[in-house]
């Protein structure tokens, strides 16, 4: 029941082999047993599932089967969920009951997906480690031979990414503003897409930086993912940044193969620290692509360096305003106060955890008069270039073959003396969330203590099927089935 | 530019977050070391650039003028932490 | 003449600068679907982007842009093709998201003017700086109970246009004229309803002083002035403390006041104490707004026409004087009721009739052109029965008061009380013999030569007549009786 895809459960569904049901009780029984252990999901949603997945089969029954029908998901909590409280793991948003439902999510349901239930992250998605949650850590499936040690599952959406990786749900949905899909599906050995900026909807996602946020999902194969992006992805007139292009069929993208597609090797990502086992996977993903007819591009994004800290500007700046409404007045957490401004500071000390703060103090500082111009308007201009450097290398190429993180997976309360430590993690993601193009994370080895390792494929804007076809080849010639030591049916 | 206590006390009240007094130290020392990292950006040339200002490469999209929402009062205040009636309440402004 | 104020160092200039906020006139808000009329219960016009509930995002109504363009366009001001809407960040009670969607660096309209007309007769023309659209904020209700303010977001995201004066402006009756045209150019697009007792249109007034032929001094801003009248009481208030405060040695702080009518007086405003950092930057939830060339133009040629342009009309078509040109396009039904009378009749006497007579019994009876006892039909009715000669000018007063106490038209009463003119020259040449033998006294010194008496015959002979007496055989009659 556990090694089920979502193709082939898909299958087994539509060929009355098991019921939504059943495959809905296995992943709620899956839960109950190991989320206590990992603390994936913040809020489990048996009932809800339970009348999903009997709509579901009924569905089936009828012979109405749609793209998800009967699939069980985790929902990252920073979609709003109609009537299920959506925290964005922050103390602010605990007891917040939307009464609305993220148009991505209402996507999902309307293709028949089964929502298990919401899944853990860092507070309001900042954060690469999952340590920031107002409702604790998330533990990564997976532990260093020989050690068991709890690991992170990285970050924001380390808790899509464990329940996926540990078989708590078929796939995940994730937001990914600066590397929250990529880099938690390369700590945890499963695949994540950032689709194009504008390709779902981010209406009813309680946003973090809104000229970066990009809904995707999780799940353990490329075709799975394809298959949940279709589902998610689609133009929303509620959602101005939404963009108006059809979606293909990625699934269909992803047997396409790679021969003749031009591969481009940024140059400017190998650097001087990096870790000779990131390098070495690289480079076999390299020879892979090579293997299967692609012809391999020595490409330079000059600026992509600078992306880190351009993101650490735009991103606080955007999420110091985003964040503003969380007041106390109209829902969520209050502290009260004398007057309305001590409910305020009150209600947002007591409600925001450290990282957020330190967030939206950073944003504050760079909008503030004075400083606008030497940070945000320069952040800006360096974003316009680092646009430019891959708009002129996809003049010369059909995709980017990147590692996607620096290192495997941390201990829990690693990294975490310093916060522009913790921030290096995204340095290989960042630059796509900058440039708004999509970027896939496909697991491709493991490191010397076992631990899985995950190569990032950048694409043109709106050419996820690109991405697609690349992914779906390192995935063949990795032929990755390691399985994590936490997991449902072991 | 390197943040002193004061400049930290002024952005936390521009920014409706009570500072303790004790919180000031480690976090201006946090806030400069994100901030001298920051300054990185000063080695880049930017001049002549014109600012990207959003995700999109696109032009807005224009709605109707339909009245399509509203009339959903209970729905709006039902997350209030003080409903007062059908409205929310704030402890007294005085302008 | 130059309005001052006097000091005890002499005489100080009023430099005045108007920011008006005026509701745009839509269905629904610049961002949400919510409905915009006035008075709805509380919060039952709130969409969960108006409150600024998580996820939430804007879309723009295209309507909202439209009126603003018309607007900019009724200003002869630069219409930008691209533009932008910027965040104004700051907390408060009413303000859901914690900040306003403005448009800071590049609003859709740019320079324009407005000319003014001064009661002397004089004309004077005002420069519009700017023209952008932003969102209202929601509505603080302080007195509902002892301890809380009480929120009501009906009005948050409905569309504003704020247009900013260049500061031209050096009197209050500039101020006042400057405002009540905007209102009147507003009005003639559809553009806003220039309502300022429902705050569909507010001012924001910089005042500073200086003396003759100084450069500016420190401005203060009196906030959200909700009348014209108030405008002009609180720029003399404001001009009179700053006056004093100069002259006491002091220096005036830039700051924001509000006016109290009830004192007439400025003060300070103690919430605006803090200094405010807005913190502007592009709102990333929405796009470069991009307006196509071709609907601009479409929208400019769909316009109005404009006062101005209606009162040169009106002196040139109808032969009107400036004044009475003016008064009748201030507002445009009382335009379209003036022509509608004035259409193949005698126009001078048709605006005389509605400003004279017409504007009268509207202060009489508390009506309005809107609600008019009398139709444009009706009084063109009754100007025709002058113009043929059924009824003279005099009836024809008591003929419009019976219309405007009846309702009836002008034809049924004149038949109904038997006004008809007399043109029969015998029945008038009876009477005129009937008057000067009743009056030999005064032939006599008619005769004598105290020809200025010929009016008291005529007078005398209209009375004998009921009045009905056609004025000018009446005069033949006589003169040909008196030799």
């Amino acid at each position: 029941m556990h090694d089920f895809t979502i193709a082939s459960a898909r299958a087994a569904l539509r060929a009355k082999k098991v019921s939504a049901q059943e495959l809905t009780e296995a992943h709620l029984d899956a839960i109950a047993a190991l989320n206590p252990r990992l603390n994936a999901l913040i809020t489990v949603m048996p009932e809800t599932a339970r009348a999903q997945a009997a709509a579901a089969d009924a569905a089936l029954a009828r012979g109405e089967a749609h793209a998800l029908s009967g699939i069980p998901l985790a929902i990252k909590d920073l979609f709003c969920t109609g009537g299920v409280r959506t925290t964005a793991a922050s103390r602010i948003l605990e007891p917040f009951v939307p009464p609305y439902e993220s148009t991505v999510t209402a996507n999902l349901l309307r293709a028949g997906a089964v929502f298990l239930g919401k899944a853990n992250l860092d507070e309001f998605a900042m954060g690469s480690s999952n340590m920031t949650s107002a409702f604790g850590p998330v533990t990564n499936p997976w532990t260093r031979r020989g050690d068991n040690r709890a690991l992170v599952p990285g970050g924001s959406s380390g808790g899509s990414a464990a329940a996926v990786a540990a078989r708590l749900a078929l796939g995940a949905t994730g937001t990914d503003t600066g590397g929250s899909i990529r880099q938690p599906a390369s700590f945890c050995g499963i695949v994540g897409i950032k689709p194009t900026y504008g390709r779902c909807s981010r209406w009813g996602i309680v946003a973090f930086a809104s000229s970066l946020d990009q809904a995707g999902p999780f799940a353990r194969t490329v075709e799975d993912c394809a298959i949940l992006l279709g589902a998610m992805a689609g133009h929303d007139p509620k959602d101005s940044t939404s963009a108006d292009v059809p979606v293909p069929d990625f699934a269909a993208a992803c047997t396409r193969g790679v021969k003749g597609l031009r591969i481009g090797v940024p140059r400017e990502y190998r650097s001087d620290g990096m870790a000779p086992e990131i390098e070495a996977l690289w480079q076999q993903g390299i020879a892979w692509l090579r293997e299967q007819g692609a012809e391999i591009i020595d490409v330079s994004l000059p600026h992509t360096k600078y992306a880190l800290a351009t993101y650490y500007i735009v991103a606080p700046a955007e999420a110091s305003s985003n964040l503003a409404r969380y007041d106390g007045v109209r829902f969520g957490l209050r502290k009260d106060g004398e007057d309305l401004d001590q409910l305020y500071e009150n209600t947002r000390a007591a409600g925001f955890g450290a990282e957020v703060r330190r967030r939206i103090m950073i944003g504050t500082y760079v909008l503030s008069a004075g400083y606008y111009d030497a940070y945000y308007l320069r952040a800006q201009k360096v974003r316009a270039l680092i646009l430019r450097d891959f708009t002129e290398a996809f003049r010369h190429c059909d995709a980017l073959l990147t590692p996607t993180a620096p290192s495997a997976a941390f201990g829990q309360g690693e990294k975490m003396d310093d916060p522009v430590t913790m921030y290096l993690n995204d340095v290989f993601t960042v630059p796509a969330n900058m440039a708004g193009i999509p970027g896939l994370s496909v697991p491709a080895g493991l490191d010397a203590q076992g631990l899985p390792l995950g190569l990032q494929v950048l694409g043109k804007p709106f050419d996820e099927e690109t991405v697609f076809a690349v992914g779906a080849a390192i995935e063949r010639a990795a032929a990755f089935n390691v399985l994590p030591a936490i997991r449902a049916g072991a | 530019m390197s943040l002193d206590p004061a400049t930290v006390r002024r952005i936390a009240r521009l920014a409706r977050i009570r500072l303790d007094d004790a919180e000031v130290p480690p976090l201006q020392t946090e806030l400069n070391g994100i901030l001298g990292w920051i300054e990185q950006l000063n080695e880049v040339n930017v001049e002549g650039v014109e600012p990207l200002t959003g995700g999109a490469q696109m032009a807005l999209k224009m709605r109707a003028d339909e009245v399509t929402d509203g009339n959903i009062r209970d729905a709006v205040l039902a997350n209030a932490p003080d409903r007062a009636g059908d409205y929310f309440a704030v402890p007294k402004v005085v302008e | 003449m130059t309005y001052t104020i006097e000091g005890t160092t002499g005489a100080w200039e009023v430099v005045i600068g108007l920011e008006v906020h005026a509701q745009v006139i839509s269905n629904a808000k610049l961002f949400s679907g919510a409905a915009t009329a006035f008075g709805a219960p509380p919060n039952t016009q709130v969409s969960f982007v108006d409150a600024a509930f998580p996820g939430m995002l804007p879309v723009i109504n295209r309507e909202c842009v439209a009126q603003a363009v018309r607007t900019g366009l009724g200003l002869n001001a630069h219409i930008n093709l691209v533009s932008r809407f910027d965040r104004k960040n700051y907390f408060y009670a009413d303000l859901p998201a914690g900040y306003q969607i403005s448009q800071y660096q590049h609003p859709i309209v740019g320079a324009g003017s407005i000319e003014i007309e001064l009661a002397d007769g004089s004309t004077k023309d005002i420069g519009v700086t700017r023209l952008h659209l932003e969102q209202d904020a929601g509505k603080s209700l302080h007195d509902q109970h002892p301890t809380k303010s009480y929120i009501d977001l009906n009005r948050a995201g409905v569309a504003l246009m704020e247009i900013v004066s260049e500061p031209d402006l050096r009197s209050p009756e500039e101020a006042g004229a400057y405002l009540r045209k905007l209102r009147t150019i507003m009005r003639y697009l559809g553009t806003c309803d220039g309502n300022m007792e429902e705050g569909s249109m507010r001012a924001d007034v910089n005042v500073s002083v200086r003396k003759h032929g100084e450069a500016f001094r420190t401005r203060c801003e009196v906030k959200n002035v909700n009348s014209i009248r108030f405008v002009m009481q609180a720029i003399e208030a404001e001009a009179k403390r700053q006056v004093a405060v100069w002259e006491d040695g002091g220096t005036v702080e830039q700051e924001t006041r509000l006016y109290d009518s009830a004192r007439g007086v400025t003060r300070s405003m103690r919430s605006k104490e803090d200094a405010h950092d807005y913190r502007y930057f592009p709102d990333p939830d929405l796009l470069p707004l991009v307006l196509d060339e071709a609907w601009v133009a479409e929208l400019g040629r769909s316009l109005p026409e404009l006062p101005d342009a209606k009162r040169a009309r009106f002196m040139r078509e109808y032969g009107l004087p400036a004044y009475d040109a003016g008064v009748l396009v201030a507002e445009q039904t009382t335009a379209d009721f003036y022509e509608t009378v004035a259409k193949g009749r005698d126009a001078k006497l048709a605006a005389n009739w509605v400003i004279g007579d017409l504007f009268a019994a509207f202060n009489r009876t508390g009506r309005g052109i809107e609600d008019s006892p009398v139709s444009a039909a009706a009084l063109g009715g009754l100007l025709d029965l002058m113009a043929d000669g059924t009824i003279n000018g005099r009836i024809a007063k008591d003929v419009f008061e019976a219309m405007v106490e009846t309702g009836a038209d002008a034809a049924t009463i004149v038949a109904q009380r038997g006004l008809r003119q007399v043109t029969d020259t015998g029945a008038i040449d009876a009477a005129v013999a009937q008057v000067l033998a009743a009056n030999a006294d005064k032939l006599a010194e008619y005769k004598a030569g105290k020809e200025k008496l010929f009016g008291f015959f005529v007078g005398q002979v209209m009375k004998a007549m009921a009045g009905k007496g056609n004025p000018a055989l009446v005069n033949e009659a006589l003169k040909k009786q008196l030799g």
